[in-house]
């Protein structure tokens, strides 16, 4: 019966699970199935232009999907893919039981759901959103977008966005306060690093994006006149406010990935990282530079030539420390004995498709250039070689590390290695040929093309590759199934990796560490250049280098107790939400499941419960 | 749990500073917004005809004067002075209240002076910008409310400091938000 209470199961305990291990399975499972939607949408785009003039696709129901893949891979995949992994790695890494704040850690989850469910709802409704994930103004003013489906995406952004600011807060705090003894800042992870870069990231520029939202719902329901250019407002301040937000969004989703490939690189090529303190640095320069550049999405809105100049300077900038990144994960590479494991080839793609995506970024930094790219499917090429082969490459490298760590189960490398290349080859193939369609003036965003224009070739080849990618999940599925049926047992450290998370068990007991592990050296679990003996020992390493942890606790451990508030709290506010298409009366039945939810949450003893 | 911290600052009052910076950006946009369209409207009334300096002005020192009331809270709450808690934390959100009526005497005479939230530029970015921060004051005034009853009845004492500590950062942040409205708003008309 105490292991029944230590380690709950049923679908009540996941409802009211506090555990930042628990919660980032589900986030990784919902991500994943909104990353599976949104990949069906662009795989419908792709049959759509498969050949000019097609009418697989009717125009109002291309922009409808194009607005929900873009949306739905930001928002409702790619944040939640990253915020797993900060719930699920963080917290070991850093040697802390749980996060600073359990039940917030549960609130975001469950906010993030509805918001994505909420935009969903859409669908049966015949409602999809059609303004583009930018939703630009005046488009989607009342008079240009009167249905409700431009209102599901300002509600659905706005719950969710609480629930992002409400985990950038988190953890924010938790690796500010939670570190182990002696895990100064710059002893700590990369992964670590790039989780508190991004958290800050997320804490400031989701409040812009949230105002602007809240104009525009105003507008929408209110009459009010934020964008209204008749009544003397600016159009372009929703611009503004978008790419404020938008820009420093695109490093919340692909400074993680940095994170785990400089985590992985190092493991695979048993060498320390190469220039530890330059990657960091260069990491919170990128996050700072990625306040001043947002311009750079706006060349063409026409805000003048010093304007323009200014920021494309600023842009060309962040090639900088980007490229400084580059160069470190390759010398850590050089000369280090390699093992191409699954983890690794997906970090050594990173490192070439993100280079090619970020050399094509350089090239429409420069306002005259852009002028000619913009909006044609050369930024479709360069945006997601950069999120496909940095993001989702830096995801999936996270995913094959890690994996081991939270099931206690290993993958298998020949399916794993079938993944990695058929993406690859998918990432190429659909996106490598866009360079040409875009260059020769091929527009996004338009349903279909003429025939006779060159591109009928490269939007073939663009299709086959979405049918790759679609393949490239077969193996995934196949390796899970596999693994979930006869996979070998991981062990603690499998990698013979150098961070704290490899001390405990695989998959790690609900408290993580039986004893806190002290730190007195970054890369504890390897002291190669200090303790060459001890290293050859085996067992027993001296010092404060963490040990493997013992197998029960010597004393007794306060872990938090499970809560259904955060999910109270949640429904209340997705009442509130659903009242907002036009029901007063549900509004103000949400906001009264909202304060009830939030007082007996915070009247609500937080700890108590004894693991052992 | 609650063992130390890292940094040495306990972890809820860690994220209050952390969520402060965050509503620094909240507001700075709502506020950029403001200045970014002042003197843009086309329709009237105009901010000159209406805005009413001195009756402001007076609120904005009741307000002013209720951080001071919570500066006195968190000083009685530390040395467990519990009958002076409550005077100083029942002032606190009285003179929030007070406030929060000002408020809503100047909208509703703006209202009925013929500037309804969606008449013109100037009532959408006033009413937007003014109404956030009145939220954050009623939101505040719910808190401190409970803090008193939580201290009336006995379940707030000197091991809670840090709590009223906590509700105080954000009593204090949202006075300085007003301090910059008012000068922005009223006193630049």
């Amino acid at each position: 019966m105490a292991m029944t209470d230590a380690h709950p199961t049923g679908i009540w305990s996941w409802l009211t699970t506090v555990d930042h291990k628990r919660i980032a399975i589900m986030y990784f499972v919902v991500g994943f199935a909104f990353l599976l939607v949104a990949g069906f949408e662009g795989q419908l785009i792709r049959l759509q232009l498969a050949a000019p003039g097609r009418d697989f696709l009717d125009p109002d129901l291309y922009n409808q999907l194009f607005t929900m893949h873009g949306t739905t891979m930001v928002f409702f995949a790619g944040m939640p893919l990253v915020v797993a992994f900060f719930n699920f790695v963080v917290p070991l890494q850093i040697g802390a039981r749980d996060v600073a704040f359990p039940r917030l850690n549960a609130f975001s989850f469950w906010v993030f759901l509805f918001g994505g469910l909420f935009l969903y709802a859409s669908i049966p409704l015949r409602a999809m959103p059609d303004g583009g994930w930018f939703a630009y103004m005046p488009l989607t003013n009342p008079e240009y977008s009167p249905g409700p489906g431009i209102d599901f995406y300002v509600l659905s952004l706005l719950i969710s966005g609480v629930g992002s600011i409400a985990g950038g807060l988190n953890f924010l705090v938790t690796i500010l306060n939670m570190r182990a003894p002696g895990m100064t800042f710059m002893r700590m992870p990369l992964f670590t690093w790039m989780a508190l870069i991004v958290s800050a990231l997320i804490l400031l520029a989701f409040p812009p994006f949230t105002v602007g939202l809240i104009f525009m719902l105003f507008d929408r329901s209110f009459g009010t006149h934020f964008f209204d250019a008749a009544a003397g407002a600016d159009p372009v301040l929703w611009q503004h406010l978008f790419w404020v937000f938008g820009h420093p969004e695109v490093y919340i989703l692909i400074l993680p990935a940095f994170g785990i490939v400089s985590d992985v690189i190092p493991t695979y090529s048993r060498k320390i990282l190469f220039g530890y303190p330059v990657v960091v640095f260069s990491g919170v320069l990128i996050a700072f530079l990625g306040f001043g550049v947002w311009v750079h999405h706006m060349f063409s809105v026409g805000l003048g030539p010093v304007v323009n100049a200014v920021f494309g300077g600023a842009t060309m900038l962040i090639a900088i420390p980007t490229g400084i990144k580059i160069f470190n994960w390759i010398a850590t590479m050089w000369g280090g004995r390699l093992r191409f494991r699954t983890a690794m080839l997906y970090a050594a793609g990173l490192v070439a498709t993100f280079t090619i995506g970020g050399l094509s970024g350089v090239m429409h930094s420069s306002p005259p250039a852009d002028l000619q790219q913009t909006d044609t499917y050369f930024v479709v090429a360069h945006f997601h070689y950069v999120l496909i082969g940095g993001t989702v490459f830096g995801l999936f490298c996270g995913f094959y590390y890690w994996f081991p760590k939270a099931t206690g189960r290993m993958l298998h490398e020949g399916l794993g290695k079938a993944h990695f290349w058929l993406t690859f080859l998918a990432l190429n193939v659909t996106f490598f040929p866009m360079h040409f369609s875009g260059l020769l003036g091929m527009p996004r965003r338009t349903y279909t093309y003429a025939e006779g224009l060159g591109l009928d070739v490269f939007n073939l080849i663009s299709t086959i590759g979405a049918f790759i990618f679609t393949l490239s999940f077969v193996p995934l599925v196949w390796n899970l199934w596999r693994t979930w049926r006869r996979g070998e047992a991981a062990g603690h450290n499998p990698w013979d990796a150098s961070t704290l998370e490899w001390t405990t068990a695989s998959p790690p007991p609900h408290y993580n560490f039986a004893e806190i592990p002290t730190v007195d050296r970054r890369d504890p679990l390897w002291h190669p250049y200090i303790e060459p003996e001890s290293r050859r020992a085996g067992d027993e390493p001296g010092g404060a280098v963490p040990r493997r942890q013992p197998d029960e606790p010597p004393e007794p451990v306060i872990m938090p107790n499970p809560s259904y508030w955060p999910l109270v709290l949640a429904v209340g506010m997705l009442l509130m939400t659903i009242g907002a298409l036009g029901s007063l009366g549900l509004t103000l039945f949400g906001l009264f499941v909202t304060a009830v939810g939030l007082f007996a949450w915070a009247f609500e003893p937080p700890f108590g419960e004894e693991a052992h | 749990m609650e063992g130390p911290t890292s940094t040495g600052i306990p972890n809820r009052k860690l994220a209050m500073w952390t969520f402060i910076g965050s509503e620094c950006m909240l507001f700075g946009t709502l506020i950029a917004t403001y200045m970014i369209y002042r003197g843009r409207n086309l329709v009237p009334p105009y901010p000159h005809d209406l805005l009413n300096i001195p009756f402001i002005t007076v609120t904005t020192f009741v307000l002013l004067m209720s951080s001071l009331m919570m500066v006195l809270a968190l000083a009685a709450v530390q040395r467990n002075d519990l009958r002076a808690t409550k005077l100083w934390l029942g002032l606190t959100a009285l003179f929030g209240l007070i406030f929060l009526g000002g408020q809503y005497y100047e909208f509703s005479h703006f209202v009925h002076e013929g500037l309804p939230l969606s008449r013109n530029l100037f009532s959408s970015t006033f009413f937007v910008l003014t109404g956030t921060h009145g939220a954050h004051v009623a939101g505040g005034v719910i808190w401190l409310s409970t803090l008193l009853v939580r201290t009336v009845n006995g379940k707030l004492d000197a091991r809670h400091a840090e709590t009223v500590e906590i509700a105080g950062l954000y009593w204090h942040f949202v006075d300085v938000v007003w301090i910059i409205l008012f000068t922005l708003i009223y006193l630049l008309v």
